[in-house]
């Protein structure tokens, strides 16, 4: 007996895909879990509070301490105490606080702090501008504030697009590489290979599979943004979509060419590693790339995951169109052909 | 019909200095179950995977089902089944998942459940392959050769690694495949597993067949239906081997290590006179034994070296 309803290859080889992925609770746990936990955690770590208190302490047992103290504390972004001066230290050392306030006899006062550290720099700035102004000093030029707190110049509006690019960096090279190897590894592309399947379809299944949970992956992390800390998303959708296929299209072909000849799990793994560790650290995921010295600035723009992540913020942040991420776009799209081409012509199937 | 399902002609193959495959001929016919025999690195999973596509011949030529690799690749896959070695199926997958995904792949494909059933792992249908023991694995692998209903099945090395219980039921499923006029071509280390499944079998050493014959003819070329092993006890010099070869009735003497082989026509009229031949060499006996002949004796015979030495 024949069965009546004969089953497509390409739908079965997607399915077994989606099943082998659902049937692993840690796949799906980096997948979804952690990049949420990732950006709850920074996000909060890094939200805006009303406005910054510093921790500052003044030296006690000075004839002046009671008096300096007095005067800081008119200043709401300071928070002061009043300690012994070898407490005061250590806390300076351990971070407790930013400043020590050592006044000396004649009324003047030293200030004690870690000039390369930017609370340290701030303590100082705040304090002296309380002290200066409580002792009689008047502005010579006169000052208007406009402090403008919307959405989308918070650290979590920069780290979300960040985190977007840096997951469909992992899941695509990953879910392939991993996927492919593991498959040459137990002979099991051998035994495909004998079997009249289409090597086009077989590879083809990943993409669909990707595509699934990459879509699932985005809506989940972009989703949480929105809704917990009103992340924008201010460029059209379409674009929106746009990068995200390419960008998951370039990193899962990335994926196919670094598991191209590979026999082993832990060989991919550090191959996996060594073409992701230079995009972590360099492209801009949790702190802006232009950072780097501009000796290096060509060579980061260049790495693909660079170009997902500018494209998604220039894209979510300013509402740029098509045109305004060509360029990442382009360089993407050159990733892709050839991470493509290569693996194909390399690819082993046995 | 008992035309030719697989003619194999001058095959060569090498890996580096090592010639795997040396000028290998070999005729299938159809409806037969073929058995290559030989040691490991005799080169048979190498003559196997080229017939089966999975490798190319440096020279020689393969004709499969009246067709070839290089001109009819796609309508060849769809003809056969294949067992290969060390295949492990994904964990996370079922039974019925896996052999669904392989049934997939072909143009007339049997039922899925059709084919559980077939291999007799109807209750493990639902199982993931990650649970099943190493028989059941060799069963799903049978599962997947069977699923495209091919008219040609390749099984290399099939009952290697599996206990007595198992090989006996991969055996039964291999007599199913014949009765119902499929072609074989096995490969296998067990002279027992091609005395019993095989029509003919092929004694592959070094690359070549060096002896070729249903596995009674094979045995009967020894001319002799018995053996007589015996090893001389410690310390002694060995007996000697020409006046054993001039007793009546024996063949053959093979001797390697200090063992000593015989193959005799009678066994009762021989056991007397080669005891009386070493008690009159003064040779006393560690050990004595004696079986009917197998294929294993054929391959000593041919070779003087065992089967199973690597």
């Amino acid at each position: 007996m024949k069965s009546e309803r004969r089953d497509r290859p390409l739908p079965q080889l997607a399915l077994v895909r989606m099943l082998e992925f659902l049937r692993e609770p840690e796949a799906i746990f980096w997948t979804f879990g952690f990049p949420v936990l990732l950006a709850a955690g920074l996000g909060i770590a890094f939200r805006n509070k009303p406005a910054d208190i510093v921790n500052v302490a003044v030296v006690a047992g000075q004839r002046q301490s009671a008096q300096v103290a007095t005067w800081l504390r008119g200043d709401k972004a300071l928070h002061v105490d009043v300690m012994p001066e070898e407490k005061a230290n250590l806390a300076l050392r351990t971070g407790g606080i930013a400043l020590v306030v050592l006044p000396s006899g004649d009324g003047g006062v030293t200030w004690r702090y870690d000039d390369t550290n930017p609370d340290g720099r701030a303590a100082r700035l705040l304090a002296d501008d309380a002290l200066q102004r409580a002792a009689g000093r008047r502005d010579v030029v006169p000052i208007f504030e406009d402090r403008d707190r919307a959405p989308g110049s918070r650290y979590i509006d920069f780290l979300l697009p960040g985190l977007l690019g840096m997951n469909m960096m992992g899941d695509g090279m990953w879910g392939i590489g991993f996927g492919i190897v593991d498959a040459r590894r137990r002979k099991l592309l051998k035994r495909l290979i004998a079997s009249p399947m289409s090597r086009a379809e077989y590879l083809l299944s990943y993409l669909l599979s990707r595509i699934v949970i990459l879509t699932t992956e985005i809506a989940l992390i972009g989703g949480f943004g929105t809704l917990v800390f009103g992340v924008p998303f201010r460029g059209s959708f379409i674009v929106f979509a746009l990068i995200c296929a390419i960008t998951g299209f370039t990193f899962s072909s990335m994926g196919l060419l670094v598991a191209s000849r590979v026999n082993t799990i832990e060989a991919v793994s550090g191959l996996m590693n060594l073409a992701m560790l230079p995009m972590w650290v360099l492209s801009g995921v949790f702190f802006s790339s232009s950072r780097f010295p501009g000796l290096v600035q060509p060579f980061i723009h260049a790495l693909p995951l660079t170009a997902a992540v500018d494209a998604l913020r220039t894209n979510m942040l300013q509402g740029g169109g098509v045109q305004a991420v060509g360029v990442e776009l382009a360089i993407l799209s050159v990733w892709l052909v050839v991470s493509f081409t290569v693996a194909l012509r390399i690819f082993r199937w046995r | 019909m008992n035309g030719t399902a697989l003619r194999v002609r001058a095959l060569r193959k090498s890996y580096g200095d090592v010639i795997a495959v040396d000028g290998l001929d070999l005729e299938v016919r159809e409806g037969e179950c073929f058995g290559l025999l030989g040691p490991n690195g005799a080169g048979k999973t190498t003559t196997i995977e080229i017939c089966e596509g999975l490798l190319d011949a440096e020279s020689g030529t393969v004709e499969l089902l009246g067709q070839t690799w290089k001109h009819h690749a796609a309508e060849l896959k769809q003809k056969l089944g294949m067992q290969l070695q060390e295949t492990q199926f994904t964990d996370k997958l079922t039974v019925r998942e896996t052999v669904r995904l392989f049934g997939s792949f072909y143009r007339h494909p049997r039922g899925v459940d059709e084919t559980i059933a077939m291999v007799q792992l109807e209750s493990k249908a639902g199982s993931r392959v990650g649970q099943l023991s190493g028989g059941q694995k060799q069963r799903l692998a049978m599962a997947v050769a069977l699923v495209g209903d091919p008219e040609f099945f390749f099984l290399d090395e099939p009952t290697t690694g599996l206990d007595p219980q198992a090989r006996r039921q991969v055996w039964d499923l291999v007599e199913g495949f014949k009765a119902s006029g499929r072609t074989i071509l096995l490969t296998t280390h067990y002279m027992d597993e091609a005395e019993r499944l095989c029509n003919r079998v092929g004694i592959m050493d070094r690359g070549r067949i060096i002896a070729l014959d249903t596995p009674r003819g094979l045995i009967a070329s020894l001319g002799a239906e018995h053996v007589i092993e015996f090893a001389a006890g410690e310390g002694q010099r060995g007996p000697d081997a020409a006046a054993l070869r001039r007793l009546e009735g024996v063949r053959a003497v093979h001797s390697s290590d200090g063992h000593f082989q015989l193959h005799v026509e009678h066994l009762h009229a021989a056991v007397p006179m080669v005891l009386a031949e070493l008690d009159a060499q003064g040779v006393t006996l560690a050990e004595l034994r004696t079986h009917s002949a197998t294929l294993e004796d054929v391959f000593v015979s041919l070779t003087g070296r065992h089967l199973r030495e690597e």
